[in-house]
């Protein structure tokens, strides 16, 4: 299996690859329906097995027969359901934001089931422990850890149910099971030539107990996993039937939307709602803890009538607050607090006393919303023995428990159905169903709230600034002597933890996410201090898609960059010269570089960066070629990428995940900023929030590093190291180096 | 329930307001409308026509450059937007005819209406387009005098003979031209009034139609 | 009471003449594959035919479009087989899926004008639609792909 290729080059499945049960038809002809299967089962317990076998039934004596015993399907675990037609349905409690879960997870489930991809179709899991991925001990889709934590639980259950369905004909057969094989949606045993879909098997297989410890495939003999496999979820998303939790449809539905403060954290002091109620299609207004809500039997109505609300506002501590006076209070925290020790090795001071030239720089990101395209939105039905809520969600067992918890209800009575999401990104964890709850409540109707994109981008969970003093010295030689980094910035624990885990962060604990990406420095220094500063900015921030890597990859990478260039090295060999130790680091940029071309002439005006940073255990190397014009615009022309993320289950999705999770990182390196204004948030919709459109798209190379290494994330690895690839690349095309994001035309222009 | 009935009634409230304001008597003859305000006084008496017609040229080019009428009339074929005059976001083009390409004509989002609300498109009752490919009338990028001798070439206006055929749909109140004087939703205006411009565009065809340098 | 002849079915639709379509769309005609985004024409994912026409139908008033025919992405072919439909599965485009609506029915419209889209045609014709999951370039496959398919069909 060779994953060295070229975007789209790779082998891909397809259904219909597999000739295996469709040839010799004519020597191993024994279709045995279900309800012959049974009869023969029975004949088979009087030691006589009728081996002519019921060749060709018509599909409605089929029928007939499954009405005289009609076990329509069999589920024999929480994620596997066969049908008596033979198609297989995999119940995914991850939820799918783009990522593929909705491919990946059923993939691994055939391969060990050993059934054919055509009959394979997904549904959305209600939230349950059973569905909890081991990786963080609850059902979250996050952390870029689906198949991670999901690979080896999914393939045990189906080997699980296949070995049944293998047992139960071979018991029918009277064959010794080891005797007999599943392959295709059947069984088959060779000696007799005999076979029997599995569709026939429901029955026989749910009284087999399910084996303890079921033999796992050899991977040589994967059929899916390792191959490019076509999603299951595109014919629903380019024909407009897919499900959103916006397009969600309930009986006697109502639309709401809220009117929320401008500052962020103020209340509703005096609303005058008068002209809101007369508006046409109006049923109600509601002051609610998050603003005044609009309830009305569309959303175009509930937009009239929130335009119509007379609102003043309590702005509570936040008024006058500005990102100039949280960067100040930002410079004045790193001088003089205190930090919490992220990573310690050997001795700073030691490593300053030897250093024969000392590099110092300040590199700050801002904060950026997750501007998903679907804006937040949940549907709500509070009833009086129960609720029922509609939404995408990452987190179904938590918004399971809040809404309990808001109604006094027992977590059972709270039905969660997860849809799909238009945009995850760690956005979408859950806190916009309360609302949707309250309204459904208060208004005795089933309700749906729907966030305009102003709401949306004003009143996100932020991905948190930063700003970060750095500090390096190299030796004669150019060998890092010591490497030091301080970060100032909030703590997304303690701003989410709270409401969505029930957790707070201690003050004097690190909180990881801060310095996830800076503490791993990987590259050699003997001495190394990375410490964090707690900030309370009091702006609500949250894991936004890479979380801390998002900004440490950019300071790390580009002031490696400056060390590099103080010690007048190449880039990429300086970064390979420092990393012995971590070959997987190295591989990728290695391979990267390769592909890129590095050391090979551009034209005039262009400059080449890279970069290399592992995140969610995926190791990713960018390289990005950019040019700058007269008025300071940047161009990134072609970014290649390099990644290692241990085995793969679909190739092509890891490809997809890497061009995206990239195209989300230049995003913000060109334009991303979220600035504060007395006390609210400046940005409103995608004019000043602006995003990559089709005529700013680089080309793109992906590359896969051949790897037999645990199974690493793919959602979230690519965007990190895109912001010091282009960042560095700017630096080789015009000399000027770039501290703070976003890019701005002003600093490179001339 | 057309949108333009009401928009037409307004202006037409304003321009008389603004005349008003201005102390103009329309005449409606041949003979050149003055602006006291902004030329000075003028009389008949021997004054160099072509002095005349090109201090009025300069002053129609303040409109001709503002925000309202050159955003449209870019130097190359993406228009620019907003008062800051930055290029029109999502890659506008021209397209052949001005009304942009496939499923991004200038109608795919102007409407004939001028939509309520901050940062939505502007519209008028007229389809929002630009000059067409072939006669592309640049406005930004030129001095006046090469926007005026623009503006009498038939290679560059589209194919009228003489500079008083080419104003014509100024005169005429070109739906396009009369929005820029109520653009709505905060955007600013021209430096003058309609009135003041046509009469302005007017005294530089009656004199002449003479360019500055 | 207007009628509203979308995907060649008539609705008999009582909203306020200003409404957007895109709210018609989705909810009185149920049609919800047309998708909300920013409500100000910035990011297209509200995209359908308006008279054969692309529109942004967050800011097309729901009268400028009473006695044309309105074209969604349910109505783009009876059973998703449009060429551009099939070449997005082909190319494995859809990640979140929410902008591509709006790029299929914009898509269609640079079809329907220009069988051999180039490069930069794609770039004029694609840029007003904003996918925050990056899959321009396989849209650009796709469309690629369909227009060597036979297009606009």
């Amino acid at each position: 299996m060779n994953f060295d290729y070229p975007f789209g080059s790779a082998g891909s499945v397809e259904a219909e690859e597999e000739p295996q049960n469709t040839q010799n038809t004519q020597t191993r002809k024994e279709e045995i329906d279900r309800r012959s299967f049974l009869k023969a089962t029975i004949l088979a317990s009087g030691a006589l097995f009728v081996t002519s076998g019921f060749p060709m039934r018509s599909r409605a004596e089929d029928k007939l027969g499954i009405a005289e015993n009609p076990a329509a399907e069999f589920r024999p675990n929480a994620f596997i359901k066969i049908a008596l037609d033979g198609k297989v349905t995999i119940t995914v409690g991850q939820a799918e934001m783009g990522q593929g879960v909705l491919t990946s997870l059923p993939m691994i489930v055939a391969d060990e089931l050993e059934v054919d991809w055509k009959n394979v179709s997904y549904e959305h899991a209600p939230p349950g422990k059973e569905y909890n991925n081991p990786a963080f001990g609850a059902q979250i889709t996050g952390g870029s850890a689906s198949i991670k934590g999901l690979f080896d639980p999914l393939r045990k259950s189906a080997a699980g149910v296949r070995e049944m369905l293998v047992a139960a004909a071979a018991q029918a057969w009277g064959v010794p099971a080891g005797e007999c094989r599943a392959r295709n949606g059947e069984v088959f045993h060779p000696t007799s030539r005999r076979t029997v879909k599995y569709g026939m098997l429901l029955d026989a297989a749910a009284k087999i107990t399910p084996p303890a410890e079921p033999k796992l495939k050899d991977p040589k003999d994967f059929r899916y996993i390792g191959k490019s496999v076509k999603r299951l979820d595109s014919p629903e998303k380019v024909n407009g039937t897919g499900v959103f939790g916006i397009d969600v449809k309930v009986p006697g539905l109502l639309t709401a939307t809220i009117a929320r403060s401008p500052v962020i954290g103020g209340k509703v002091a005096t609303v005058d709602d008068t002209a809101a109620k007369a508006v046409k299609g109006v049923r109600g207004v509601y002051k609610l803890d998050s603003g005044v809500a609009v309830v009305a039997d569309n959303y175009w109505a509930a937009t009239k009538g929130r335009k119509a609300l007379k609102i003043t506002w309590d702005e509570g501590k936040m008024a006058g607050v500005t990102s100039a006076s949280l960067l100040a209070s930002d410079v004045a925290a790193a001088k003089s607090a205190k930090g919490i020790e992220a990573k310690k090795t050997g001795d700073v001071a030691a490593g300053k006393a030897k250093a024969a030239k000392t590099i110092e720089a300040v590199y700050f990101t801002p904060y950026l919303a997750h501007a998903t395209m679907e804006p937040m939105n949940a549907t709500a039905d509070v009833r009086a023995d129960g609720a029922e809520v509609w939404s995408g969600i990452q987190a179904q067992q938590v918004v399971q428990g809040m809404v309990a918890k808001e109604l006094g209800l027992t977590p059972e009575k709270v039905k969660v159905n997860n849809t799909l999401l238009g945009g995850g990104f760690g956005r979408r964890l859950g806190d916009y169903v309360i609302d949707a709850v309250r309204l459904s409540k208060l208004s005795g109707k089933p309700v749906k709230v729907v966030w305009t994109r102003e709401d949306d981008m004003d009143h996100d969970y932020f991905r948190p600034s930063a700003y970060n003093v750095m500090s390096a010295g190299i030796d004669a030689a150019g060998k890092p002597v010591f490497w030091q980094h301080r970060l100032v910035t909030p703590s997304i624990m303690a701003s989410l933890g709270p409401g969505l885990f029930g957790f707070a962060q201690p003050p004097d604990r690190l909180d990881d996410s801060a310095t996830e990406g800076a503490h791993n420095l990987p590259y050699d220094t003997e001495n190394l201090f990375v410490d964090w500063v707690r900030t309370e900015h009091g702006v609500p921030v949250g894991f936004w898609r890479s979380v801390g890597s998002s900004h440490t990859a950019f300071s790390t990478e580009c002031f490696l960059d400056e060390v590099a260039h103080a010690a007048g090295k190449d880039p990429y060999e300086y970064r390979m010269s420092l990393l012995a130790k971590h070959p997987r680091h190295a591989g990728a940029l290695k391979l990267a570089a390769e592909k890129a071309g590095w050391g090979k002439g551009l034209a005039k005006g262009m400059g080449r960066g890279i970069a290399v940073h592992e995140s969610f255990g995926s190791y990713v190397a960018e390289v990005a070629e950019v040019s700058v014009d007269k008025d300071g615009h940047v161009k990134v022309h072609r970014v290649v990428i390099a990644c290692d993320c241990g085995q793969v289950v679909n190739p092509d999705t890891v490809v997809a995940q890497m061009e995206g999770g990239m195209v989300y990182g230049l995003t913000a390196v060109l334009y991303g900023e979220i600035n504060i204004e007395n006390g609210g948030v400046k940005q409103r919709n995608f004019y000043d929030y602006k995003m990559l459109r089709m005529n700013e798209m680089p080309k793109v190379e992906v590359y896969i590093v051949p790897s037999t290494e645990k199974h690493g994330g793919v959602g979230e690895p690519g965007t990190p190291p895109i912001a010091p690839a282009v960042v560095n690349a700017i630096f080789a095309a015009t000399g000027k180096r770039i501290r703070s994001l976003p890019v701005r035309p002003e600093e490179l222009r001339g | 329930m057309r949108f333009s009935k009401t928009n037409n009634l307004k202006l037409a409230v304003i321009g008389i307001a603004v005349f008003a304001l201005a102390g103009f008597a329309w005449t409606g003859g041949l003979a050149p409308r003055v602006d006291n305000t902004l030329v000075g006084t003028l009389g008949d008496s021997g004054l160099d026509r072509e002095a005349v017609s090109i201090a009025a040229f300069n002053e129609t080019a303040k409109v001709f450059f503002s925000a309202r009428c050159a955003n449209c009339h870019p130097a190359g074929d993406t228009p620019t937007q907003g008062d800051e005059m930055t290029p029109h976001t999502q890659g506008v083009t021209r397209g052949k005819d001005g009304r942009g390409v496939y499923g991004m004509k200038c109608t795919t989002c102007h409407q004939n209406e001028n939509l309520d609300g901050p940062h939505l498109p502007p519209g008028t009752t007229k389809d929002w387009h630009m000059p067409p490919a072939p006669h592309k009338m640049p406005f930004q990028g030129l001095t006046a005098g090469q926007l005026c001798r623009n503006f009498k070439d038939p290679k560059q206006n589209g194919g009228f003979k003489t500079a008083k055929e080419a104003m014509e749909h100024v005169h005429k109140r070109d739906a396009l031209v009369m929005w820029a004087w109520e653009p709505g939703n905060g955007r600013s205006v021209p430096p003058m009034s309609f009135e003041q411009f046509d009469a302005k565009v007017k005294e530089w065809v009656d004199n002449g139609a003479a360019c500055p340098e | 009471m207007a009628k509203l002849s979308v995907n060649r079915k008539q609705y008999d639709v009582d909203a306020d003449p200003n409404t957007p379509l895109l709210w018609v769309i989705r909810d009185d005609c149920g049609l919800t594959g047309t998708k909300f985004g920013c409500g100000v024409a910035q990011c297209g994912a509200c995209t359908v035919h308006v008279g054969g026409e692309a529109r942004r139908s967050c800011v097309t008033p729901f009268k400028a479009a009473v006695g044309k025919e309105v074209t969604t992405i349910e109505g783009i072919s009876p059973d998703s087989t449009h060429a551009l439909q099939k070449a997005w599965i082909e190319a494995d485009v859809p990640q979140c899926g929410y902008c591509q609506s709006g790029q299929i029915m914009s898509a269609a419209i640079l079809l329907k004008e220009n069988s051999k889209p180039t490069d930069a045609d794609i770039d004029a014709a694609m840029s007003g639609i904003i996918c925050r999951c990056g899959t321009y370039n396989r849209i650009r496959d796709a469309i690629k792909k369909a227009a060597i398919a036979g297009g606009a069909k």
